[in-house]
């Protein structure tokens, strides 16, 4: 059976104030004073290691369990996933 | 008249609330390990505050899922009063019980201080010996208290008379400064500040009646005093 990490990203959804990345933008990043970066996002990523028959079935199940066990809060947050084979 | 306070791994507001509700106001109370089954015959349930599994993932989110929650909502279904506190407000809020979310407060600190909210809502077993807009010195201790509400869920929360405290002012950034709500029926109320830490004189440098009216609401409620 192949092998997958599947990684989970969670951040806050856009409306909602994220005080880390704009700390990180503005006491940082923004020392560059030639920098053109707008704006960051901080965000909290899980991988799981799972085994499956392909790449979709590896997203769904870790997706399931994601939502069984509100890995991430649908209120506030919204999920992004990136998978690759190992 | 016996009140279970749930004890999580992390929990270390119980004994406090243990103190408080056995020493100070005469109810019977229990300890009661998460994965336990509640006692028969209990009257009101209490999620006190702390670090339940050290806040991984999000505060409270580990918890909500402990056996005992299953009972704590059949328990809420049937109006049974319960009070969450700090850890055991992100708690009700991660389990459904009530709506909303606690996220980082603005600052991102660790904020431990006195502080003073408002009674907005004087109808609930542990508001009703409250005058409306009475305020309440309070400790307060958390990181993420900064309650969240979309919003629909906040017009919801408005129009059922769901706010039931909220800080005199903007300390942590929370949604229309929310410091407590209840669901729609009012018998589950969740609280950031800590009660259990403010109602005796000897822990409060300001005023500990109005806390202790926490307290004195849920006797009043279970029938111990007028």
């Amino acid at each position: 059976m192949p092998s997958f990490l599947v990684s989970v990203i969670i951040e806050n959804k856009p409306e909602i104030v994220d005080p880390e990345g704009d700390t990180i933008l503005n006491d940082l990043i923004l020392k560059d004073k030639k920098t053109s970066v707008k704006k960051i996002r901080s965000a909290k990523m899980l991988r799981f290691q799972i085994e499956a028959k392909s790449k979709e079935l590896a997203e769904k199940a870790v997706m399931d369990l994601c939502n069984e066990f509100r890995i991430y809060n649908p209120l506030v947050s919204k999920v992004s996933v990136d998978t690759s084979q190992i | 008249m016996r009140v279970a306070v749930i004890v999580f791994p992390g929990s270390n507001c119980d004994r406090d609330m243990h103190h408080v509700l056995t020493d100070v106001f005469k109810l019977e109370s229990q300890l009661v390990w998460h994965t336990d089954n509640l006692p028969n015959n209990i009257d009101a349930i209490v999620l006190p505050g702390g670090f339940s599994y050290g806040d991984r993932l999000r505060a409270g989110v580990i918890a909500a899922h402990s056996p005992v929650i299953a009972e704590v909502k059949k328990m809420a279904e049937k109006g049974m009063p319960i009070l969450g506190v700090c850890n055991g407000f992100q708690i009700l809020t991660e389990s459904g019980l009530l709506p909303g979310a606690l996220l980082k407060n603005t600052s991102l600190s660790y904020i431990c201080k006195w502080t003073e909210i408002i009674v907005k809502n004087n109808k609930t077993p542990f508001t009703n010996r409250f005058k409306p807009n009475q305020r309440i010195p309070i400790a307060i201790a958390n990181g993420e208290g900064r309650y969240y509400a979309d919003k629909k869920t906040l017009e919801s929360l408005k129009k059922n008379n769901q706010i039931v405290f909220a800080y005199a002012e903007d300390i942590n950034g929370a949604t229309m400064k929310i410091a407590g709500i209840c669901n729609k029926e009012g018998n589950v109320v969740g609280m950031m500040p800590h009660p259990e830490r403010s109602a005796e004189q000897i822990l409060n440098p300001s005023d500990a009646k109005p806390a202790s009216l926490i307290f004195e609401s849920l006797l009043k409620t279970l029938g111990v005093t007028a």
